[in-house]
């Protein structure tokens, strides 16, 4: 219950630093989020109805990557972007695109794999009529992604859930840095590594409120949708 | 887009000729080598007991399904090339997860672009301006495939398949739908239904194929058939004796 | 999605600003606060901006040697002499001092209150049959740590799992697993007296000289790694060392106590007497 106090305590008195660290997770992830949903949601739709051999292991392979731990990927990008690496003369590690680039590695597998669950359901229902139309490549591809948009948030909501809450790939190619990468997760860590067990809390509560409102949003959206059966 | 058609200008789709087709599922040839010519524009009724093969036919016609064995021409061109001329009407209509305008202005983009009005006329000959702007999965199930209807006949297709479309619809719907389908054939448009309805056939078919066991038994005008069917099967099957 | 893409690296790439710099550092001195001190006073005196990466000193080592940093901050005197000896450094100074503490239960059923010495200390906890909890993540107090094991004759990684517990991470973590276990912890003191989970553990062991706590400052070599910010890590290492530098290091205090004691300037800093 203290968590709550000073989390509330702490929403309340503005305080500059949790803004600050709230504004930067939230930046990187909905960044993060939208490339990668750029990325995985055709992606996931295109495998979803296009036969071609090595089709479900590309899925499975998908679903695999979904469980891959953060602290992999964390590396991955770090030995990229470090200096050393191929991708340090970019300059980029230690910063908030790093961050984003680790997240959008994290999720886009996360978000393929769950959004081509969802389209192939609907090309069970489509097929045949789309077929019937002569709808097909990429006309397909975005008819499916409208037609399948509210049930697609799901699958966002899963991928942005996972970035948010996401410390060990952040830590790694963002570095903690106080007011250049210092995100609500890697915070909590620090917090956590001081001792500052009730303020670490308070922040995870903070993140939690966060988490909440999204996910009332999008369910939200959702019963517009069911309304107009068009979930 | 094809251009308009009348009844007295050669529909490019016929003589359809289906020859020795056969389908094969697990151990059963459930198209036991179909040979079928159609070369009459009008209205032909696929009819026969369930499981004879009906359906089948209609999606190897319309190239939802390749057959293991035989072959389809329809004028000149094989399935694949007619396939742009052809349009289907399922028993159970999909529509999208968007207004019953927008249903239309997707299947036909080049239309909803130049001519927009044609979507709204196309509403209309089915009865459904008034729900232009309704989510069309909330529509009843009659309305929901005169909507589909109205989908498939907006590229003004030459071969019109339905595959018992108006199975367990509402009366008025199903007036609508056979108005229509009626209209359109006597446009030129070459209509093959499959139906169980006879009072349907009756009123709809020229002629009438008889499906059997995966074979076309019976290819008669629709008068004679159902006065005087040529085969036992058939005689069965009108007599409501033959089930399967 | 390309113009996108750029717009993303070009919104958020501070990397290149002359005036910053990155500099890895071992934890003790983030996590006690000293930075939080010393970097408005650096970026006031020099404009520097000092980005720092906080982690375990041989990470910290490993990570500027594929010159992921343009400064190195740490605390394990040999492994950094290694470091410039094999060129990625362009030279190590002393920089401040403080010491290492055994922290562990009140009721300390080993009896380490009562040690003679470092060794006698461990033994004690060994004989004990007492939990001990290790960083075990060879950081600057994982490699002191088990120099003093070596020194009692006492190889605990053989007990590791039942008595010797190697948490594998950072010092904060480590005492938080050792306070809530009622394990003995080596930590560093500036950690430790800014900790906030102590519990019912407090300094059991503590003064005796292996205890001392060196910190090392050392430049990046630019002949390494040439994308280092090479002129800006020299002003924070000579801001660092020279006596406004050192001055600022010794005010700093928590509850009201120094945490770190500067040395920049004394060639007899191993033979110091610690209070």
């Amino acid at each position: 219950m203290d968590a709550v106090t000073e989390a509330f305590r702490l929403i309340i008195a503005l305080d500059a630093d949790l803004f600050e660290i709230l504004w930067l997770s939230i930046r990187v992830s909905v960044i993060a989020l939208a490339i990668s949903a750029v990325i995985s949601l055709p992606l996931g739709t295109w495998l979803a109805i296009t036969e071609f051999p090595g089709r479900k292991f590309c899925i499975l392979l998908l679903n695999a990557l979904m469980g891959m731990p953060p602290v992999v990927v964390g590396l991955m990008v770090y030995l990229l972007l470090s200096r050393s690496g191929p991708l340090g003369w970019l300059g980029l590690l230690y910063t908030p695109t790093a961050m984003i680039i680790a997240q959008v590695v994290l999720i886009t597998p996360i978000i393929a794999a769950l959004s081509n669950q969802v389209i192939e359901n609907l090309h069970q229902e489509y097929s045949d009529t789309f077929y019937s139309m002569g709808v097909t490549g990429r006309r397909a591809v975005v008819a499916y992604l409208v037609d399948a948009r509210y049930a697609l948030t799901t699958c966002i909501l899963a991928g942005f859930g996972r970035a948010i809450a996401e410390v060990g790939a952040v830590i790694i190619v963002g570095g903690n840095i106080d007011h250049l990468t210092r995100v609500m997760t890697t915070a909590i860590a620090l917090e956590t590594s001081k001792g500052n067990l009730s303020l670490a809390l308070s922040l995870g509560t903070v993140l939690l409120a966060l988490s909440l409102l999204v996910n009332s949003l999008v369910i939200g959206v959702r019963e517009y949708a069911a309304k107009r059966q068009y979930a | 887009m094809n251009t308009l058609r009348s009844a007295n200008m050669p529909n490019p789709l016929l003589p359809i000729r289906i020859s020795n087709l056969r389908l094969i599922k697990g151990d059963r040839a459930v198209l036991a080598g179909v040979n079928l010519m159609i070369d009459e524009p009008g209205i032909t009724v696929f009819m026969g007991p369930n499981g004879a093969g009906k359906t089948l036919l209609l999606r190897c016609l319309h190239g939802l399904i390749n057959p293991d064995q035989g072959q389809i021409t329809l004028g000149d061109l094989t399935v694949a090339d007619s396939r742009d001329q052809q349009a289907m009407v399922f028993q159970h209509p999909v529509l999208l997860r968007r207004t019953a305008l927008q249903n239309l202005a997707f299947a036909a983009p080049g239309i909803a672009r130049s001519e927009p009005q044609r979507l709204i006329e196309a509403l209309e000959s089915v009865h459904l301006a008034d729900r232009a702007d309704q989510p069309a999965r909330m529509l009843s199930g009659g309305e929901q495939q005169r909507l589909a209807l109205a989908r498939a006949l907006l590229s003004k297709p030459a071969l019109l398949l339905l595959d018992e479309a108006t199975a367990s619809l509402d009366p008025a719907s199903v007036q609508v739908i056979e108005a229509l389908v009626k209209a359109q054939s006597t446009q030129g448009t070459k209509v093959i239904l499959v139906s169980h309805d006879q009072g349907q056939a009756r009123r709809l078919a020229d002629d009438v194929v008889f499906i059997s066991a995966g074979q076309a038994a019976e290819r008669s005008p629709a008068n004679q058939f159902f006065i005087a069917p040529q085969t036992p099967a058939a005689k069965a099957y009108l007599a409501g004796e033959l089930l399967l | 999605m390309k113009p996108f893409l750029v717009f993303v690296v070009l919104a958020f790439s501070a990397h290149t600003q002359a005036d910053t710099i990155i500099v890895q550092s071992t934890t003790s001195t983030q996590n006690s606060g000293l930075y939080d001190y010393l970097l408005p006073i650096l970026k006031k005196d020099t404009g520097i901006q000092a980005n720092i990466v906080a982690v375990g000193t041989g990470q910290a080592i490993n990570n500027a040697r594929r010159c992921d940093g343009d400064l190195l901050l740490v605390h394990a005197r040999s492994a950094e002499e290694t470091f410039v000896a094999d060129g990625y450094g362009e030279y190590r100074r002393d920089l401040m001092y403080n010491d290492f503490v055994i922290v562990g239960p009140k009721a300390d059923p080993a009896n380490v209150a009562g040690a003679r010495d470092v060794t006698d200390a461990l033994q004690r906890i060994r004989q004990a049959g007492a939990k001990f909890a290790s960083r075990g993540d060879d950081s600057g107090t994982h490699k002191k740590e088990r120099s003093l094991w070596q020194e009692a004759a006492i190889d605990p990684v053989a007990g590791s799992g039942q008595w010797y517990l190697e948490t594998g991470s950072g010092m904060g973590a480590t005492l938080n697993t050792g306070v809530g276990l009622g394990a003995y912890v080596l930590t560093d003191r500036a950690t430790w007296m800014s900790f906030a989970n102590k519990q019912d553990s407090t300094i059991l062991f503590e003064g005796a000289p292996p205890l001392f706590n060196q910190y090392g400052v050392i430049p990046v070599s630019a002949a390494k790694c040439p994308n280092v910010n090479r002129e800006a890590a020299e002003t924070f290492a000579r801001w660092l060392l020279s006596e406004t530098g050192q001055a600022a290091i010794a005010a700093y205090q928590v509850d009201g106590k120094q945490l770190f004691f500067p040395n920049a300037n004394d060639r007899l800093n191993s033979s110091i007497e610690l209070k």
